[in-house]
């Protein structure tokens, strides 16, 4: 008999084996999921195009095309050096919380993400409840209750009462003990103590590597909460020396909204897209890491 | 002498040297220029950006004085960061910048410094009738104005020859002109207002009416005296017919309203160019200035609708050096400067001054406003007082008088409900309403 040369049962008419790494192309979601990215992008295109406006030109030109002028490098100056460069101020403000804040916060999530992950301890139940408890809280409740505390002990209108609150981040916790539990092999660790490498050794030389997709996840998302944190600084700061981004921005928003003020709005536009700048290349360049971060966890080996 | 005498001598004098410097320390009345020849860190709150050069001026002139101009924010957030600053006793200012519908609240918190001791008293006849009267209550002078507000009539003299519209004298013509600019084209409409507290308020001043009283705890509300009635008989058919752009005052559409056509005129203080210069660079040689209108055709009578004051705070240490300030800044070198940059003044002689007057506006094709805006000054009508509680008042107009503005009331019943919620908030605060 002849062998005959197979043909996988589940192709008809297009010819095509679909695999999970050649999936069916559909049209429907095609267009869905590009009427979604046109929907996210508009908003940036408006961003860049109306930064290079004029302040005349915003408010008489059709959004989403350019003005009569092209103003960009000039706006870029101008923000740049407005009020005696306080906007490089306030970035340098912002860099700082997020370094601290958000680079902190992250290696206090890893730390406690390894241990509750790797180590029985009596209460561990308890403290697992407690962290998903305080995922469920929103920010905002405990803003003011946070500025009492903070006002009592003196620290409010200084660098440590935007630091200190960043530190935690219950969702990051969460994110890195689930991420923990599958990404270190329990044998690994085993062979490591066996070896005679301290605890402190296994976890920087051993574990440490494995984490990366999930530290880079929480990373980038402590650094989103922190570069945009609002209400927080809101509440906190006073002295506009210790502004970050977002209250700047808004602080020369709201200077047009007064008698005799000086509407600055194509400053605040030129502003605004310098800040999310960094973001975006922040994402852009480790895109690799998070991609494989967020679905850690969800496949057993 | 003995040495148990001499030593009760060298205490004695000890204690008495010691209580002169303590009497000096607590900066009683100690001289301004003499605080300002010894130096001394000073802090100011205020959001006015002519104070910049008026600061660096100063410090060249004292080189041994360091002031820190911080902008904590517009208006009532600073009000707020004032009154946190002023209960928790410690992280204000020595100086802040406060309008004078708000310096009630502060008068009567005792949060401000009485300056009658440093001369301040002597002042008022440096000063406009309307910001002097803001700064000061029963003789005892709480501040010094630095700008002024008198109203005038800001409007698109394109769009009016372009619908062959007279400029209107009285409020009558006003209205009426209202109605033709807005039939001839359904897109344009006069003014706009979606329920202001300080346009009402000024417009009722101007008419005339007296609602606020204040005798120490006694605070007596009348919303519908007859300046009050006449504003809301006059404004009332301008929202029926929707007359009136459904716009708010400083919001970006209000920018765009201007630049574009849809809001013709702004009846609103001298400080409007400034804004206009820099919110509305489009509408440059299309707008002109022009009287506030009358209630009677051949008279003169206005009110003031904005303008700020720097006060010292009563906790401050440094009254003396502040005070040296304040003056610099108000009437001396530094009203100059901020008149230079664009400050509408609030001191008689500049408003007075000749090339003050015939100053030329590019922004406004060439005229000279300042005529119109200083005889407007000159012509505010005096006794007016705000509530010690105006800026609560003014944020919660909109529950009451803004119904007035989506048609579920009228504008005589708004004011109905806003004395009567004010009576209410009064005598929680412990004052007796009347």
């Amino acid at each position: 008999m002849a062998l005959t040369t197979l043909r996988p049962a589940a192709a008809r008419s297009r010819g095509t084996l679909h695999t999970p790494g050649r999936p069916k192309r559909s049209l429907l979601l095609t267009i869905v999921t590009g009427i979604v990215l046109v929907y996210s992008l508009i908003p940036l295109i408006w961003l860049l195009i109306n930064s290079t406006k004029s302040q005349g030109d915003l408010f008489s030109t059709f959004g989403l095309w350019f003005g009569s002028e092209f103003n960009f490098f000039e706006n870029l100056a101008r923000a740049l050096s407005y009020d005696d460069g306080i906007f490089l101020r306030w970035l340098g403000n912002t860099l700082l919380y997020v370094a601290a804040g958000a680079g902190g916060a992250t290696l206090l999530a890893v730390l406690g993400g390894y241990a509750l992950a790797k180590f029985e301890f009596p209460g561990k139940k308890a403290v697992f409840a407690v962290v998903i408890g305080a995922v469920a809280v929103p920010g905002t409740a405990l803003a003011v209750p946070t500025f009492w505390m903070f006002s009592s002990m003196s620290l409010t209108d200084t660098p440590w009462a935007i630091i200190i609150p960043s530190l935690i981040s219950p969702f990051g916790l969460y994110l890195m003990w689930s991420f923990a539990k599958e990404a270190i092999p329990a044998d690994l660790m085993e062979a490591a103590r066996i070896d005679g490498a301290s605890e402190l050794r296994t976890f920087w030389q051993v574990c440490l590597p494995l984490l990366a997709p999930g530290t880079v996840t929480v990373l980038l998302f402590t650094m989103v909460a922190t570069w945009n944190n609002y209400f927080l600084p809101l509440i906190m700061l006073r002295d506009p020396d210790w502004f970050p981004l977002t209250l700047g921005l808004n602080q020369w928003n709201s200077q047009a909204a007064t008698a005799g003020g000086e509407a600055i709005f194509d400053l605040v536009l030129m502003g605004s897209l310098l800040t999310i700048i960094p973001l975006i290349i922040a994402f852009l360049f480790l895109q690799r890491y998070w991609q494989s971060g967020l679905s850690a966890g969800g496949v057993k080996e | 002498m003995s040495s148990k005498t001499s030593r009760r001598l060298l205490t004695g004098t000890a204690l008495a040297l010691s209580a002169t410097l303590g009497l000096t320390a607590c900066g009683g009345s100690q001289d301004p220029s003499e605080a300002a020849a010894e130096g001394g860190e000073l802090t100011i709150w205020a959001w006015e950006p002519t104070l910049d050069a008026v600061v660096d001026a100063y410090e060249a002139e004292h080189p041994e004085v360091k002031i820190d101009l911080v902008n904590v924010g517009t208006g009532n957030d600073q009000y707020t960061a004032l009154q946190n600053a002023i209960s928790a006793g410690s992280g204000g200012p020595d100086l802040a910048q406060i309008e004078y519908f708000a310096m009630g609240q502060f008068e009567l918190g005792e949060s401000l410094a009485e300056l009658n001791e440093f001369g301040a008293d002597q002042l008022a006849s440096q000063f406009a009738t309307g910001p002097w009267e803001g700064m000061s209550t029963d003789g005892s002078v709480y501040g010094l104005p630095m700008d002024s507000g008198p109203m005038a009539m800001f409007y698109n003299q394109s769009l009016f020859e372009k619908h062959n519209i007279q400029v209107p004298k009285t409020w009558e013509e006003y209205a009426a002109a209202a109605r033709k600019l807005h039939q001839a084209d359904p897109k344009a409409y006069m003014v706009n207002d979606t329920g202001d507290a300080g346009f009402i308020t000024s417009l009722i001043w101007q008419a005339g009416g007296k609602p606020f009283n204040t005798q120490g705890t006694e605070v007596g509300i009348d919303l519908a005296d007859e300046g009050s009635k006449k504003v809301a008989q006059l404004w009332q058919p301008l929202l029926d017919d929707e007359l009136v752009a459904p716009i708010t005052s400083w919001s970006d559409q209000w920018y765009q309203g201007l630049g574009d056509g849809t809001i013709a005129s702004l009846v609103t203080g001298a400080w409007m160019p400034a804004n206009l210069e820099s919110g509305v660079p489009d509408g440059s040689g299309d707008w002109r200035v022009a009287p506030m209108p009358q209630w009677e055709d051949g008279t003169m009578a206005t009110a003031e609708n904005g303008g700020s004051g720097l006060s010292i705070m009563e906790n401050s240490e440094k009254a003396a050096l502040a005070y040296d300030f304040l003056q610099f800044a108000t009437v001396g070198e530094g009203a100059d400067l901020r008149i230079e940059q664009g400050a509408f003044p609030a001191t008689t002689k500049d408003l007075e001054d000749e090339k003050f007057l015939n100053r030329k506006f590019d922004y406004f094709g060439g005229q000279q406003i300042n005529k119109v805006l200083s005889e407007s000054s000159a012509s505010v009508i005096e006794g007016w007082s705000y509530l010690p509680f105006q800026a609560y008042a003014n944020s919660i107009f909109n529950d009451t008088v803004g119904k007035a503005y989506i048609g579920d009331t009228t504008l005589g019943d708004g004011l109905a409900g806003w004395q009567d919620a004010l009576k209410g908030y009064a005598t929680d605060q412990g004052f007796t309403a009347r």
